[in-house]
């Protein structure tokens, strides 16, 4: 196929697949669990960014799902609350009433707004301060991995605010729509499909813009880039925050799919989990991520469906196998053919090309 | 333009106490292709890691009426200052095209940014044309020899629009074609440029310096022609030990003398 095409090829037959093949062949229970996977798929999106092209290892990816998750919880909970009411939960475990911090997200504009922007100015602040102070790689890794135990302890300890570790769950409404109608439900699954061929398409423009040329410059080079006149920090802090902006989404499309949300979803291993499908599938592409996020996802599914415990293991175990033996991701192996074919003289060049539409 | 030239002053560099750069007065003009020699360990390459603001230094380096000590290494970039490490660094897994527009870009803006290239930015091309790497545009520079990714990333300080060029080392490791053609490329971009090059390579310098200072355990021991150097006993004793030297020595180790 011509190269040129093979992308916008690609998004067409990810439509297809996601708005006519997926609601005719699966049930809603089977929709319901892919549009569950496609939240992770989101997510994956933007470490995609951040780490394959910025070279960020972002293991805190659950504080910005997270955040926009429990926001998206927040308004749920307030909204089915009914004006001036109380949330279930809160009345059982306490008579203050609701929280002043609760309060602005009664508005589904407020809460719109602050889903898009609260995760990324929060990613804009840790980025900026982390990135200036030339924090990087595995010490990065350790201090968004610690953020997000932090984040998920400090939900625990809170449970007149957030439910604590049972988390918001028991949602009737979304936006006025119930969500137990199953034509609602598939709207929801659309909109999730939706957001995600669109983060994708953003994605995709920054990895071919100069911009993505420059991340790829400050992963590889970092040092250099800065004798060149830039700024290395703003240009990683970008990716970081646009990875955030993406996590906050996905997290509050996952909300009313889901129909829960606890600290489990935002910790250590949850964040950890995001991160493997992104490295199984190939992290410096635009597709590797997504698909090695569904195919993770699903396989944690249908796994656990047999043997609940044993999947922690073998996800563990897929990621150290990757990393160590496959660090380009199942997607190198498209390369390794695609150079052998085009003959020695190429081998040695395993660019991340922004194509990776295998 | 008379603003654009080099003046360092009481430049000093120590490291936990050992002093690698120790009081340190040097000015250089444009058009001055300016060699900075001396033996291991003289400071060289911490003198220019200094000016471009890699190491913290005391003292003052002015540079076209701004003071560069203090600053961040990226500001002093901004400022027309551009170097080149020892060990050539280019961005390997992208193109020629691509390391040469990056370097063109610290002036563009967010939007121009977040946009696809399209076509070769005509600074890009002429830089491409100096350095004699057209040919190559599209090839990824880590597949570059050796000597082109030297000249790669001259052309990625032409594109940069740097004014003072500071190059550590950049024919080690060439062959004596790649030497030359690099000593005609300093020389054509140093018309108008103010260029400081750190080189051990005494031919090399006896062929294209137009001026060379010696350092010599962090101190300028000697600064003028290149006859007026080797000529110097100083010079002589640092580099042959004390005593007397015949010409053939001197010859064989600081160049042959015109």
């Amino acid at each position: 196929m011509n190269k040129r095409w093979a992308v916008p090829a690609a998004f067409a037959v990810a439509a297809v697949l996601l708005f006519a093949v997926a609601p005719l062949a699966l049930s809603p229970f089977r929709l319901d669990q892919l549009g569950r996977y496609l939240c992770f798929a989101i997510v994956a999106v933007g470490i995609g960014l951040a780490w394959g092209r910025g070279g960020m290892l972002t293991l805190g990816q659950g504080v910005f799902f997270g955040m926009g998750a429990y926001l998206m919880a927040m308004h749920l909970k307030l909204a089915d609350a009914g004006p001036g009411g109380t949330p279930d939960f809160m009345a059982l475990i306490s008579s203050d009433g609701v929280p002043w911090w609760w309060e602005p997200f009664r508005s589904e504009i407020v809460t719109l707004l602050a889903i898009l922007l609260l995760p990324a100015a929060v990613a804009a602040v840790l980025g900026l301060a982390t990135f200036r102070r030339r924090v990087r790689g595995a010490y990065f890794a350790i201090l968004s991995q610690a953020l997000a135990a932090a984040f998920a302890i400090l939900l625990i300890g809170n449970p007149t605010g957030t439910g604590g570790s049972t988390g918001l769950s028991g949602f009737r409404g979304f936006f006025g729509f119930a969500l137990s109608d199953p034509a609602n439900r598939l709207v929801l699954f659309f909109t999730v499909a939706g957001v995600l061929l669109l983060v994708l398409a953003l994605v995709r423009q920054l990895m071919v813009s100069r911009f993505g040329e420059l991340l790829v410059a400050c992963r590889d080079a970092e040092e250099r880039v800065r004798f060149l006149g830039y700024d290395p920090a703003n240009v990683k802090t970008v990716a970081f925050v646009v990875a955030a902006f993406m996590a906050g989404i996905a997290g509050a499309l996952f909300v009313p799919i889901v129909g829960i949300v606890s600290p489990n979803d935002v910790g250590i291993v949850p964040s950890i989990g995001m991160l493997i499908g992104v490295a199984i599938g190939g992290r410096t592409t635009l597709f590797g991520p997504v698909l090695g996020a569904i195919a993770v996802a699903w396989a944690g599914s249908a796994l656990s469906e047999q043997f609940p415990s044993g999947w922690t293991y073998a996800q563990g175990l897929l990621f150290m196998l990757v990393i160590a033996f496959l660090p380009g991701g199942l997607a190198s192996l498209a390369w390794r053919r695609r150079a052998r074919a085009a003959g020695p003289a190429s081998v040695s060049a395993p660019l991340p090309a922004p194509s990776g539409g295998n | 333009m008379q603003q654009d030239y080099l003046e360092i002053s009481g430049l000093t560099v120590s490291f936990d106490g050992f002093v690698a750069v120790d009081g340190v007065d040097l000015s250089v003009l444009p058009g001055d292709l300016r060699f900075l020699i001396g033996p291991n360990g003289a400071g060289k390459t911490t003198l220019i890691d200094a000016v471009s603001g890699l190491v913290p230094a005391a003292g003052s380096v002015r540079y076209g009426g701004h003071e560069l000590t203090g600053r961040k290494v990226h500001r002093i970039a901004r400022l027309g200052v551009g170097r080149t490490f020892q060990t050539a660094t280019v961005f390997e897994e992208l193109t020629v095209l691509q390391n040469l527009d990056i370097a063109a870009g610290h002036r563009r803006g967010p939007l121009a940014l977040a946009r696809r290239r399209r076509g070769i930015p005509e600074e890009v091309e002429r830089a491409m044309e100096t350095v004699g790497l057209t040919e190559l545009v599209d090839a990824p520079a880590g597949v570059l020899a050796h000597g082109q990714k030297q000249w790669l990333e001259i052309g990625m300080l032409l594109v940069q629009d740097a004014r003072l060029l500071m190059l550590d080392e950049p024919v080690a490791g060439m062959s004596a074609e790649e030497k030359d053609e690099t000593g005609r490329l300093l020389q054509r971009i140093g018309a108008d440029r103010t260029v400081v090059v750190v080189e051990h390579d005494m031919d090399f310098m006896r062929s294209f310096a137009s001026s060379v200072t010696v350092l010599h355990a962090g101190k300028v021991l000697a600064e003028g022609s290149v006859g007026e150097v080797q000529a110097d006993p100083r010079v002589q004793e640092v580099y042959l030990g004390p005593g007397h030297h015949s010409r053939a020595e001197v010859e064989t180790v600081l160049g042959e003398v015109s």
